[in-house]
């Protein structure tokens, strides 16, 4: 109990000091994971669209593998970005292993089937016909696509929730690509491994902190948007 | 104005609709009806282009619609299907949406958009939100989307179905009425033949996904082209018979051992389908039988009453089943009961016969 009670005593004093090393971490955590939900949502969106309201022969198929995607573990994921950036391996030439960009490509091969997965779901449960209605009244394609995404926001907000909540607390993976370079690739999930490691518990309960915090911050964000679509 | 011609629609592989050709005047309505299943649904997204034939040609104003000028061609028409589809968000919103798709200023929209939700009597809504409504009002909010953007055409899928009666009769009666103000073409697919009697200038019955019968409803509901359509449009006694008299283009049918009279130019000999719709009866019990220009009298017995709303329908057995429709009240007076003797009588002129 003693331990818990100075580690947030220790989180109290870390925030409200602004810890510079503190904050750096923070907010590269912040970035990485933002970026990486970001860029699952650019190519996670159409691609979701195209699953649930595309009619092609292997549609079934790509459900399948992204539902199976949805569940991939973190671990392998780091393993194959690893060998793809591996200084031997086929894009090792790039020179991204142990660089930001390396932990966004794993945090986004992460997120990218959860959002796509979440939003063929979103889309599919709309009534079909209203496609056929929007179209009716005179939408084109890519009008009556918007129009879907807006009815259908309530779970496409949810499935960005899950994307980012999937990516900010990912650590199995993110080291393996990033390496944990304080000041470079460290964020929150992989300094608390670290501080725990060396005996740290009071620093990895602050990190700990705030990583929770900044996640209900950000779901908090996300629901009271939802929540307000509701209303409507 | 509308044209298909030649044109097969497939799904799944299998062919639902043949139309060999059919034509939706201007300025009219046709009534598309058939049982579930007939292929109404398709015929409609059909001529929306919302499902491409694998083979024939749609034409608007004569003129093939390509695939190019799809999306200028659906905008020349208005489109509400049975659900009423209403998206979230306000009432004026919704019934502004194909003016906001078409680019339409805000307020113009906004404008538009509420003198027919006021055609419809829900303008007092336009602020609610749309899931907020009940299925009479979101109906009305979606016949008033669908007119909002002035179409040349109105496709409705069944609009009036799914609704309780008072519901739906009071929204038939507005509808009516705006369709006597507005010059439209309209398409109405409906299940409910008699819908079609009352809105419809043109009828086609589609049966299996192919035009069984075309014409005008009252010449549709008065003579059917074969036991599966005169059934639909409510003709209750179809018999078989045969035509054992002929004269003057009046014929005498045996049915069992009786002889009817019907209006008909048929040859002796032929075998026939005798229908009559339950309406064109007259119920007599067995002691007040007056003498009438009615050419046929069946004595016979009640074999079953049952209740149709304000109205009953009375099956007397008079050698085959006959079934009559009266009124509530008439069957009070006239104290009908099972087993009772009564006499049916009908005009020679009310009698479809359907070769065979």
């Amino acid at each position: 109990m003693e331990l818990i009670g100075e580690g947030i005593a220790e989180a109290l004093r870390l925030l409200l000091n602004l810890d510079p090393e503190v904050l750096d971490i923070t907010f590269l955590s912040l970035r990485l994971s933002g970026l990486a939900t970001l860029l699952s949502l650019f190519f996670g969106l159409p691609l979701g669209t195209l699953l649930a309201l595309g009619q092609f022969p292997t549609r079934r198929l790509w459900l399948s593998l992204i539902n199976t995607g949805m569940g991939l573990p973190p671990v392998v994921v780091g393993l194959g970005v690893s060998i793809l950036l591996w200084r031997s391996g086929p894009l090792g030439r790039l020179g991204l292993i142990y660089t930001p960009a390396a932990i966004i490509l794993a945090q986004v091969i992460i997120a990218a089937p959860i959002v796509i997965g979440l939003t063929a779901a979103a889309l599919q449960q709309l009534d079909p016909q209203l496609r056929l209605q929007l179209l009716g009244l005179g939408a084109s394609r890519w009008q009556m696509i918007v129009l879907l995404w807006r009815e259908a926001r309530l779970p496409l907000l949810a499935a960005l929730m899950a994307g980012f909540g999937a990516v900010i607390s990912e650590v199995g993976a993110v080291i393996m690509v990033g390496g944990n370079l304080k000041g470079h690739t460290r964020v929150l999930t992989t300094a608390i491994v670290l501080e725990t490691g060396r005996g740290e518990f009071a620093l990895a309960i602050a990190l700990g902190v705030i990583l929770l915090l900044l996640t209900f911050a950000i779901n908090f964000t996300l629901t009271s948007i939802q929540q307000r679509s509701v209303r409507r | 104005m509308l044209t298909l011609d030649q044109v097969e629609v497939q799904r799944s592989g299998r062919t639902v609709l043949t139309i060999p050709h059919l034509t939706v005047r201007e300025g009219r309505l046709l009534a598309v009806v058939g049982p579930n299943g007939a292929g109404k649904s398709t015929l409609l997204l059909t001529l929306a282009h919302l499902l491409e034939p694998v083979s024939g040609q749609l034409l608007y104003r004569g003129q093939l619609v390509k695939q190019r000028d799809i999306l200028a061609y659906r905008r020349r028409l208005g489109l509400a299907f049975q659900k009423p589809l209403l998206l979230s968000g306000s009432v004026l919103n919704n019934a502004a949406t194909g003016l906001a798709l078409r680019g339409m200023a805000r307020t113009a929209r906004r404008e538009r958009a509420l003198h027919w939700l006021e055609r419809f009597g829900v303008a007092h809504l336009s602020q609610r939100s749309a899931h907020q409504l009940s299925g009479g009002e979101s109906q009305r909010v979606s016949l008033a989307r669908a007119l909002a953007t002035d179409p040349e055409v109105l496709l409705l899928d069944e609009p009036f179905a799914g609704l309780d009666a008072p519901t739906r009769e009071r929204l038939l009666d507005d509808f009516q009425r705006m369709l006597a103000d507005v010059d439209l073409t309209v398409v109405l697919v409906t299940h409910d033949p008699e819908e079609a009697l009352v809105l419809a200038d043109q009828m086609i019955v589609l049966w299996d996904g192919q035009i069984r019968q075309a014409g005008p409803p009252a010449t549709i509901f008065s003579a059917p082209v074969d036991a599966e359509v005169a059934t639909f449009v409510g003709v209750e006694t179809i018999v078989n018979g045969q035509v054992v008299a002929a004269r003057d283009g009046q014929v005498t049918i045996a049915v069992n051992d009786l002889h009817l009279d019907a209006v008909a130019d048929l040859d002796v000999g032929r075998d026939v389908l005798f229908c009559i719709r339950p309406e064109d009866l007259t119920l007599w019990t067995a002691e007040e039988l007056p003498t009438s220009s009615a050419r046929n009298q069946l004595p016979g017995t009640i074999r079953r009453l049952s209740s149709r709303g304000p109205l009953v329908n009375v099956v007397v057995d008079c050698g085959f089943s006959i079934t009559a429709q009266i009124t509530r009240a008439s069957a009070e007076e006239m104290a009908l009961a099972l087993g009772q003797r009564v006499v049916i009588t009908f005009k020679a002129s009310a009698v479809h016969l359907i070769a065979r």
